[in-house]
């Protein structure tokens, strides 16, 4: 099993690593240093580990690091901070939104892909944008809402399309 | 041990009840009157999920003998809507801001905020501190307290003339 | 820790075959490894080398030829969902994506990968089916088609040879007037595997009779199923509640589910019977 030198496009920067070919890009992640990225099932059930592969809100827990060479990948991380946070990152906080936070990362991912196809989501829209992320705290009802007000906002503003 | 012979008011219904002088008011109300929005958590005073009203104040039915109250106005939650259904406002607010998730807190929530509201209409001058202070002795493990708080905010009317 | 394997990342479908021919039988093709990767972190798979296909651009497409509509057997289930040719031609096997696992895993999966893996609960199993689907296999060798019926075999147990690759599958365009609609049961509304589903597709032939039937069923059986007598039992005849229950009776009839976590025998065989009813109900209505 020889490891190579991959190319792995982050956020917008560039990492080459080492990485034997069964190392899963949620590792591979990690390891970098995106650990807003997290593990959950690693097995593709609780959409913690989501991230953005060309735009594809995707489980990194199913891709292979190899797999994710030429690709742009984006992370939560990516979409905003804390003094420039996206308008889904605001909204999560402002509707209270995120309880212990641990699937907030994915969630947000999963809000994005829908929002960047989706700008005017029905409520039964959002529910089955997320529906591969689970949350064991809120009861999902202010998550609902967040992406409801992030829609709202982005429509607004005309902030957050891009990445 | 005899039974004696106590009345309630019970969410505005005479009853006329025979009970052991060892009854707490929350089994008598669960067990005895079969309503069960009461819960039965710690049965130690810590938790506030028995909470009920005490002819109007906030009172830990796991803490009351059923023969202290004889005479007294009880107001369970199934005494907070309106007989026709009509939700108070404040409960309302609690399902409007998701501050319902395993409900089992949520009697006792409830009835608090009531006690609130009736004390004080229009919540005047209410801030979020004074929110969690009021409920410090309801816990909850489902929500966070979050989203409680939010519900409660949003029971807060507009300041009048003389306070802005 | 995923087990150790060699990874081989053939840039063009030729590439793919030789190494296949070369390799074969340990050489495990890998798509979007959403069975794969959670059956190598459980152990059920072992591989000694993968072979990423994922980049495969023969494997792609959706497109019609010739009176058939063909989808590249890399097509990812979200693709299906989003394609225009899916839904004016394909609706069954559109209602069946949009409930496949859950939007990030359709992403990933491919339509390739769901019937290679020919899980006996495979959701893309009863639409292609009711479709009249075949898949082509190819290798080094050439390449062959293959009825979706024939080309399960038994659970997780296909004709495809370890030197072949699935990669397409086609099925001819539905008569104008077709309906179809496939319906699953599940433990919850999304991510949840099938604890039984089925598919019918009807032909009218504008007099209020059918000319063509077909009935499929999953998770009620080793392979996902065709319900032969169940569909000979709607062939000429109007879809009254009385040709419908009857129908229903015949696919409940024509399954053999086990006990499993997800549900008894007996469940399963008695609702495949009303949901197969309530399906052919529903296609009625659309019908008459």
């Amino acid at each position: 099993m020889q490891p190579k030198v991959v190319t792995l496009n982050v956020n917008g920067r560039r990492h080459q690593v080492v990485l034997a070919p069964n190392v899963t890009l949620l590792q591979a992640l990690r390891d970098l240093g995106y650990t807003d990225v997290k593990n959950g099932c690693e097995k593709g059930d609780c959409g913690a580990c989501a991230v953005l592969l060309n735009g594809k809100a995707v489980n990194s827990c199913l891709v292979l690091a190899w797999q994710a060479e030429g690709t742009e990948i984006v992370t939560n991380a990516g979409l905003g901070t804390m003094d420039n946070p996206h308008p889904l990152q605001e909204a999560f906080a402002d509707a209270g939104a995120a309880q212990c936070g641990y699937c907030t990362p994915g969630m947000i991912i999963a809000a994005k892909a829908l929002l960047d196809r989706n700008p005017h989501p029905t409520e039964d829209e959002i529910r089955d944008a997320i529906s591969g992320n689970l949350c064991r705290c809120t009861g999902y009802g202010q998550i609902i809402k967040a992406v409801q007000m992030a829609a709202e906002r982005v429509q607004k503003t005309g902030a957050g399309g891009e990445v | 041990m005899n039974k004696q012979d106590i009345t309630l008011v019970i969410n505005g219904k005479k009853r006329y009840l025979s009970v052991f002088p060892n009854e707490l008011l929350l089994n008598v109300i669960r067990e005895d009157l079969q309503l069960t929005g009461t819960k039965y958590a710690c049965g130690i005073g810590e938790c506030g999920a028995c909470t009920v009203l005490v002819d109007g104040a906030p009172v830990l039915s796991c803490l009351t003998l059923a023969i202290a109250v004889d005479g007294s106005e009880v107001t369970t939650i199934e005494g907070v809507a309106e007989p026709d259904g009509t939700l108070h406002p404040v409960q309302e607010a609690f399902l409007e801001h998701s501050a319902v998730q395993c409900g089992f807190c949520t009697p006792g929530m409830v009835l608090m905020a009531k006690a609130l509201c009736d004390e004080n209409p229009g919540l005047v001058g209410i801030t979020e501190a004074d929110v969690q202070e009021y409920f410090k002795g309801n816990l909850c493990r489902c929500t966070g307290y979050t989203s409680i708080v939010r519900a409660m905010m949003s029971c807060v009317g507009p300041q009048t003339a003389d306070e802005a | 820790m995923l087990p150790e394997f060699n990874l081989l990342m053939p840039k063009t479908l030729p590439k793919a075959l030789d190494m296949l021919s070369k390799g074969a039988p340990d050489v495990t093709p890998l798509a979007g490894g959403t069975n794969l990767i959670p059956d190598m972190r459980s152990g059920r798979h072992c591989p000694v080398v993968l072979m990423d296909i994922g980049g495969l651009d023969e494997l792609r497409g959706i497109h019609q030829k010739d009176g058939d509509l063909v989808i590249g057997g890399g097509v990812t289930v979200a693709e299906l969902l989003d394609a225009p040719l899916i839904a004016q031609h394909a609706p069954v096997l559109k209602q069946a994506a949009a409930i496949f696992a859950n939007p990030l895993v359709r992403n990933r999966a491919t339509v390739g990968g769901n019937l290679a893996d020919a899980s006996p609960a495979a959701d893309s199993g009863p639409p292609l089916l009711v479709l009249d689907a075949e898949v082509e296999l190819v290798s080094k060798e050439g390449a062959r088609r293959v009825p979706l019926e024939d080309f399960f075999v038994h659970v997780r147990k296909t004709v495809c040879k370890p030197q072949e690759l699935l990669a397409s599958v086609r099925w001819p365009v539905p008569a104008p007037g077709s309906v179809g609609a496939f319906r699953k049961l599940g433990l919850r509304k999304a991510g949840a595997v099938s604890v039984l589903s089925a598919a019918v597709m009807v032909e009218p032939d504008g007099n209020g009779r059918l000319v063509q039937a077909r009935i499929a069923l999953g998770a009620v059986a080793p392979t996902p199923i065709r319900a032969h007598a169940a569909e000979d039992a709607l062939r000429g005849q109007a879809m009254t509640p009385g040709v419908i229950s009857e129908a229903a009776y015949l696919a409940a009839v024509a399954t053999c589910p086990i006990d499993d976590i997800r549900g008894s025998a007996a469940y399963r065989q008695r609702v495949v019977e009303v949901l197969v009813r309530r399906l052919l109900t529903d296609v009625a209505r659309e019908v008459n």
